[in-house]
């Protein structure tokens, strides 16, 4: 196609401007893809803490095995529980070696009497939690109540400030991205206009003018885009075995491929479209 | 067809570049269009591809209504129109092959096919061993025959040719004149704007004559071939040397040919 090759030549021969319109782009993608990771991994922290019993009720060293199956059926008596999973001291060490097998000095310094037993209690609804938990506080059982509702409520604050502050970012970085790319095709278009003048006398279209620098523009946008995008995966990857400890078992990473090669088709369409709007304001203002 | 009727245009300035002027050139036609400089033979032609638009009367090329042509019919009017341009307008960092594939690319034809009337057309204006030179590597012949090329690979019904032979020397002048003429005998309609005496009288073709925005003299040459001797031989001398340090320079570039 001539105009791709237009396109290329006019790219190739100012190389800097090439480089500045690229780079506002990598820079806007890098943003996207980074509060993208951001969201999607605080929202799947919340998930799993949602989807967790919601109440842990430790139990004191000596409550005895009989008294909390008592407490047990009382609490299903109420019918407000969906589940109740009695987690042995046995059972706590497990987990525990299992969470830090890595790290042989705090294996050997816990036992199963340190570690208490407890009852990990999810409630059909999530209203239903303050009064489980009121009921388990009150048992003489039990030595503490871990509510995790608190948990999900001051890490949906979060997300919802991180929300806020990525959107507004990307919508700064992404005027500022089309500014300058308008900009640059404007001064491509301005250092072309006598042969622009000369195509158009001998009866090039306006549409033939145009889209050489459109395509400039859907091409600085998508290039951008890539390297954004693969700057800030490349970043995750790297960081996974590391966030991976920071979690602890919370499901988050890694990443599926099939996501993250999800939100490089999105980036690269984000792209194309704010390098049309840019490129056709550019020939909007300067193409007369 | 051209055929302009009652055509005035008036300039931002409030001078007028044309007043009431009407005329018509048959199809098939050879017509010189003579003026001293500034005397409106640039903006008929302007007028013709509506480069700009008259400020009063009809303007007929073809079958189109140039004044009130669909803007998006322009194009369609200036690939029917071959245009010389006085400074050529030929793209400098494009070699003569490119230059003169540039109608056929801007109208989308296919490559091949563009290669093959390129190289016609190239042939047709001894420029064929040339093609591959850029434009500074020329002479002002060659230049001038290049951008002739470039007005006839669409095969215009229509040629207009804006002083093609202003900054050259006489044998090159004739050489092409000869061009030309013989693109007219293939039917092509050629309207030249010159103001060279010796090519209008020698050739004797039908001449209009135009002066400060208004028609002077519009007959067939041989016809008024001694009127317009007289009348006209002191304004050509003037502008002979006005445009002589610019037809000196390229004299000695269009000597090579």
């Amino acid at each position: 196609m001539s105009f791709t090759k237009t396109a290329w030549k006019n790219i190739r021969r100012s190389p800097y401007q090439a480089l500045a319109a690229i780079s506002i782009m990598a820079l806007t993608f890098l943003a996207i893809s980074f509060f993208t990771f951001l969201l999607v991994g605080s929202s799947k922290v919340i998930d799993y803490f949602e989807s967790k019993p919601q109440v842990t009720a430790f139990f004191k060293n000596e409550a005895k095995p009989e008294d909390i199956t008592v407490l047990k059926s009382q609490l299903q008596s109420t019918g407000k529980v969906a589940s109740i999973k009695f987690v042995s001291q046995q059972d706590a060490l497990k987990i525990y070696r299992e969470q830090n097998k890595d790290d042989p000095l705090l294996l050997d310094l816990v036992t199963a009497d340190v570690l208490p037993s407890s009852f990990e209690i999810s409630t059909i609804k999530i209203e239903d939690l303050s009064n489980i938990s009121n009921t388990l506080t009150k048992s003489p059982l039990v030595s503490e109540v871990v509510y995790q509702k608190d948990v999900v409520s001051t890490l949906s604050a979060w997300t919802g400030a991180i929300r806020k502050i990525g959107i507004t970012l990307i919508v700064l970085l992404s005027l500022v991205s089309i500014f300058i790319m308008v900009t640059i095709i404007g001064i491509k278009i301005s250092q072309k206009k006598e042969d622009i003048e000369i195509m158009k006398l001998i009866g090039a279209t306006n549409w033939y003018i145009r889209w050489p620098f459109m395509f400039e523009g859907i091409v600085y946008g998508i290039v951008g885009a890539v390297i954004g995008w693969a700057i800030a995966t490349a970043g995750l990857l790297y960081t996974t075995p590391f966030l991976e400890t920071f979690l602890k078992g919370i499901p988050v990473l890694p990443a599926s491929y099939l996501q993250l090669f999800i939100l490089l088709g999105l980036e690269v369409l984000l792209a194309a479209f704010l390098g049309i709007v840019s490129s056709y304001l550019a020939v909007l203002r300067y193409l007369k | 067809m051209i055929k302009l009727d009652k055509v005035s245009k008036k300039f931002g300035t409030g001078t007028f570049g044309l007043f009431d002027v009407s005329l018509v050139v048959e199809k098939g036609e050879f017509v010189f269009l003579v003026g001293s400089t500034g005397a409106g033979k640039t903006t008929i032609f302007r007028i013709l591809i509506r480069d700009v638009l008259p400020t009063e009367g009809t303007v007929v090329v073809n079958d189109w209504d140039v004044v009130h042509l669909p803007k998006n019919k322009i194009s369609s009017l200036r690939k029917k129109v071959g245009f010389v341009f006085q400074d050529l307008k030929l793209l400098l960092d494009r070699t003569v092959f490119e230059n003169v594939a540039l109608p056929l690319e801007v109208a989308g034809v296919k490559i091949e096919e563009a290669t093959k009337t390129v190289e016609d057309i190239l042939g047709q204006v001894g420029l064929f061993e040339h093609k591959d030179k850029f434009p500074v590597q020329l002479s002002g012949g060659e230049l001038q025959r290049a951008a002739i090329a470039r007005a006839l690979v669409l095969s215009p019904e229509i040629l207009l040719a804006d002083e093609p032979t202003g900054n050259l020397d006489a044998a090159t002048s004739w050489e092409i004149v000869k061009l030309l003429s013989d693109i007219n005998k293939k039917g092509t309609t050629v309207v030249m704007a010159t103001h060279n005496a010796d090519i209008v009288k020698s050739l004797g073709k039908r001449v209009i004559h135009i002066e400060k925005g208004k028609i002077v003299e519009n007959e067939n040459h041989h016809i008024n071939a001694h009127e317009h001797k007289e009348s006209h031989a002191d304004e050509v001398q003037d502008e002979k040397l006005e445009d002589h340090p610019s037809h000196k320079a390229s004299d000695d570039k269009g000597g090579n040919e």
